[in-house]
């Protein structure tokens, strides 16, 4: 039953993963643009959440759509004025520029809050754990999957049912026809960049109590991310959610069975499943 | 005539620059003019080497890496364990780090060469990660997150005892950047050299002239792996340590500001570079030494908004202006 | 049976669409062969089949009897089979010389020689002067290939294929796009070309492929249609069917 419970943890754990990444897929196939800078944005919501509940008092409930709000705000003005510039640049450019940001927004929230561990306070009734069927869940964990999962099932949606979805994914396939077709490539991406840095944010601050939070959460979670975006493919949502759903499976049961070897098995993983699917596990074959 | 001609063309692109003997002729002044700075110097010219090995992959062959760390940090732990475990011999170590290193490179290279940039800059990242995990969890082999401590080093060539001061590991260090930059500066100016610049400049060129890329891009990312271990066998053996860091990947993005600051593909790069970098990165630390890696990354982005071609730009002109003025004052006469 | 290029029932399919069907040819040594066909005929896929850019789904392509299917691309051109590009693929960072020189060096086996200088090998040299000679290129040696007018670089492209000294060259659309004050001096370069060297052209032009071809294969929708000497080739119907068929929809 224990190998139950920490499938749970596991399926919680990735679904927070796929929460924080989805919109770095996004990003990344409509614009080609490597932004390892989207953790940054993660640690923001949390940061924001953690600032709400101890000054402002605000219960935790509400500091959920708060930190998406404040983080798809500060992800728009970003791309705007300073993201815009570097599209036209090389992938390594991109590169330099995101970690300058990534260095930036460390030593900025070392600055502002400290060095230490943030913690939040769960209310009540999510805290402890309970049966089902011998099996033992945490209520908050329940909690991260049915909401993570909602939000799952409603980008999914949005992408291959909505207006929007399919001019995004004509976008992505291939956006110098999408342009000569008429849709506004560059609008759509800044809408999208800023719901993504807004899930970013959201689940920075789920991720408070499974992730943990220090000014180097952007750094230690980027490969995290890299590794949910490059074997996910970048053309469906379902791509990354099966990667953030086997990356968290398989670090939680890492961590628990070979505890020794930390996140030796994440890296392995990438760099085995990069060399078998070099363009991504569930991409579709392209010629 | 027109064979002479083309000869002479071709000499040209390696004949030294006058700029260039007063470089390393202000490098070995160095030991006299600045004999209290000697330890940052042996540190800049072991990042200048470090830098050198990336410019080669980066710069010459268009290879764009991550976690160049990895091999920096292979050639620390490889050259710090020999000096504990068989000999105290500076050179034995400094030959065992570049070898280690090359052997992770030729071993890593087919992940690497596979797939596109993205997939690289991925893959590289993991592989150094990778092996910050194993260094981080074979604690009882490299010292853990205390770090390889009880390196001492014999005296060098059993001549030259390294001396608190760096004067002799300063020394040191510059030779190998000196003959390393030698051979570096031989390779490039090579066919084998040119054939690099081809498949970065255009892959489909390569393969419709006969360039056998895959085997090319092997040997030039073996050899970038060396430079970087000899760079890391120098680190351990005249700080006597190794620590997890050599590993960070930090270490991997300061070395992609140096570059950038110094400029790719010309070699000297690495070493302008990491003399400004370290000046740098000494001036903001005095300032505020907890906080410097903000202004590091406010640079980072800076640069790449356009504060590099502007700066680019600007030496270039001091360097043509100082030309006109030096090829002037020798027609004169 | 002389084919120094022969294709064995070559077939490429991308997913649902078959792109070459069943492509059997000969190129026949010293030929001037051209192959032609309507857009979306397949010629490009062809080219890249014998290339070895892409992989085809069945078939076989030999070089002087060599089955080369599985070789990849390099291996080609050092066995002699070398092409120019529609769009030209030049090292933009280099000088005319340093391209050249490359292509040279490449030829001779000196292409992993890591601590030789450039300007000390003789062979090179002289390698160089004599492309750079033929095709016109001393003036502009130490020119930046980035900043040459469009019609320079067909022409280095050109000179880039017969540095390789290749037996084979196929010449992709060669004169595509270039100012007809520029083509003469292209064209020329092209008829210069030595008569033991057996040349495929891929081109749209008919004026050019009737200037120069003596054998002509119609590739349309994949599959030879057609294949003769010029005269049978415009006699042709079915061939001026699938042109006028062309020239009626656009």
């Amino acid at each position: 039953m224990k190998l139950l419970t920490l499938l749970v943890d596991g399926i919680a754990y990735g679904m927070v993963l796929f929460v924080l990444a989805s919109g770095l897929s996004v990003t990344l196939g409509l614009m080609n643009v490597i932004n390892l800078a989207h953790g940054a944005f993660a640690m923001a919501g949390g940061y924001a959440a953690v600032v709400l509940m101890q000054k402002a008092g605000l219960p935790f409930i509400w500091t959920l759509p708060a930190a998406f709000v404040l983080t798809a705000l500060a992800g728009a003005v970003l791309e705007r004025l300073l993201y815009r510039p570097i599209y036209a640049k090389s992938h390594l450019d991109q590169v330099m520029f995101s970690i300058g940001l990534v260095f930036m927004a460390v030593a900025g929230i070392d600055y502002l809050m400290g060095s230490t561990q943030q913690f939040i306070q769960l209310p009540g009734w999510l805290q402890g754990r309970f049966d089902i069927a011998g099996v033992a869940v945490g209520r908050y964990r329940l909690f991260v999957i049915v909401l993570c999962g909602l939000l799952a099932f409603g980008l999914q949606w949005g992408f291959t049912r909505t207006r929007f979805g399919s001019r995004l994914r004509a976008a992505v396939d291939d956006a110098r026809v999408a342009r000569g077709l008429g849709i506004p490539v560059h609008a759509l991406f800044a809408f999208t960049f800023a719901l993504g840095s807004g899930l970013a944010g959201l689940g920075g601050v789920l991720g408070v109590e499974l992730l943990g939070l220090d000014p180097s959460f952007p750094l230690k979670f980027m490969i995290y991310f890299l590794v949910v975006v490059t074997v996910g493919g970048t053309s469906t949502i379902t791509g990354p959610f099966l990667a953030a759903m086997l990356l968290g499976i398989a670090d939680v049961a890492g961590k628990y069975f070979i505890p020794q070897v930390g996140a030796f098995i994440i890296y392995a993983l990438m760099v085995v499943l990069l060399l078998l699917r070099p363009d991504g596990l569930f991409a579709r074959q392209r010629t | 005539m027109l064979n002479d001609r083309i000869r002479a063309r071709l000499a040209a692109s390696r004949r030294w620059h006058p700029a260039e003997f007063v470089l390393w002729g202000l490098a070995l002044a160095a030991v006299f003019l600045l004999p209290r700075q000697l330890l940052i110097l042996n540190e800049i010219a072991i990042l200048a080497l470090f830098a050198i090995s990336l410019d080669l992959i980066l710069g010459y062959a268009g290879l764009v890496s991550l976690g160049h760390a990895a091999f920096l940090g292979v050639g620390a732990y490889a050259a710090g364990l020999l000096a504990i475990h068989v000999t105290a011999d500076p050179l034995a170590g400094l030959a065992f780090g570049t070898l280690a290193a090359a052997l992770a490179g030729l071993v890593t290279c087919p992940l690497v060469l596979k797939g596109n940039d993205l997939t690289r800059l991925m893959v590289t990242l993991g592989i150094s990660m990778l092996l910050l995990e194993l260094a981080n969890s074979f604690g009882s082999i490299t010292g853990g997150a205390d770090g390889l401590q009880g390196i001492t080093m014999a005296p060098l060539l059993g001549l030259f005892e390294f001396d608190l001061m760096g004067r002799t590991a300063y020394l040191y260090s510059l030779a190998v950047l000196f003959l390393l930059f030698l051979l570096a500066r031989r390779i490039v100016h090579s066919p084998f050299g040119l054939s690099l610049r081809a498949i970065r400049d255009n892959p489909l060129r390569a393969a419709a002239a006969g360039v056998p890329a895959t085997r090319r891009l092997t040997a030039v990312y073996t050899l970038a792996a060396a430079y970087a271990g000899a760079a890391g066998a120098l680190l351990a053996q005249t700080t006597q340590f190794v620590s997890l860091d050599v590993l960070a990947f930090h270490r991997s993005a300061d070395l992609m500001l140096v570059l950038i600051i110094g400029g790719a593909g010309y070699l000297y790069g690495g070493i302008i570079g990491a003399l400004a970098f370290k000046i740098l990165q000494d001036a903001i630390a005095t300032v505020t030494p907890q906080y410097w890696q903000f202004w590091i990354g406010l640079l980072l982005v800076l640069f790449v908004l356009g504060g590099r071609e502007i700066l680019h730009g600007g030496v270039m002109a001091l360097v043509r202006r100082g030309a006109a003025l030096f090829s002037r004052r020798r027609k004169a006469p | 049976m002389n084919a120094v290029l022969e294709t064995r029932g070559l077939v490429k399919r991308f997913g649902g669409i078959t792109a070459t069907d069943d492509v059997s040819f000969m190129l026949q040594r010293g030929a001037r062969h051209a192959l032609i066909g309507p857009n979306g005929a397949g010629k490009t896929t062809l080219v890249n089949l014998l290339t070895g850019v892409l992989a085809p789904t069945s078939g076989a392509v030999m070089l002087k009897g060599e089955d080369i299917t599985r070789l990849p691309r390099a291996a080609r051109v050092r066995r002699g089979l070398t092409r120019t590009f529609q769009i030209s693929q030049l090292c933009a960072s280099m000088t005319v010389l340093e391209m050249i020189a490359m292509v040279i060096a490449e030829r001779l086996g000196r292409g992993a020689d890591a601590l030789r200088a450039l300007d000390s090998d003789s062979r090179l040299i002289e390698g160089v002067a004599e492309i750079v000679t033929q095709f016109r290129l001393v003036d502009i040696l130490d020119e930046r290939i980035d900043r040459l007018a469009y019609g320079k670089r067909r022409q280095i492209e050109i000179a880039a294929a017969f540095a390789t000294r290749p037996e084979v060259l196929l010449l992709d659309e060669p004169a595509a796009g270039v100012p007809e004050a520029e083509r003469r001096e292209l064209l020329d370069s092209i008829a210069a070309l030595p008569a033991d060297v057996s040349v495929l052209l891929i081109e749209h032009d008919m004026d050019i492929v009737f200037r120069f071809a003596t054998r002509i294969t119609v590739l349309v929708n994949g599959r030879v249609l057609a294949e003769g000497d010029p005269p049978a080739i415009a006699a042709d119907s079915r061939v001026r069917e699938a042109y006028l068929g062309e020239a009626a929809h656009g």
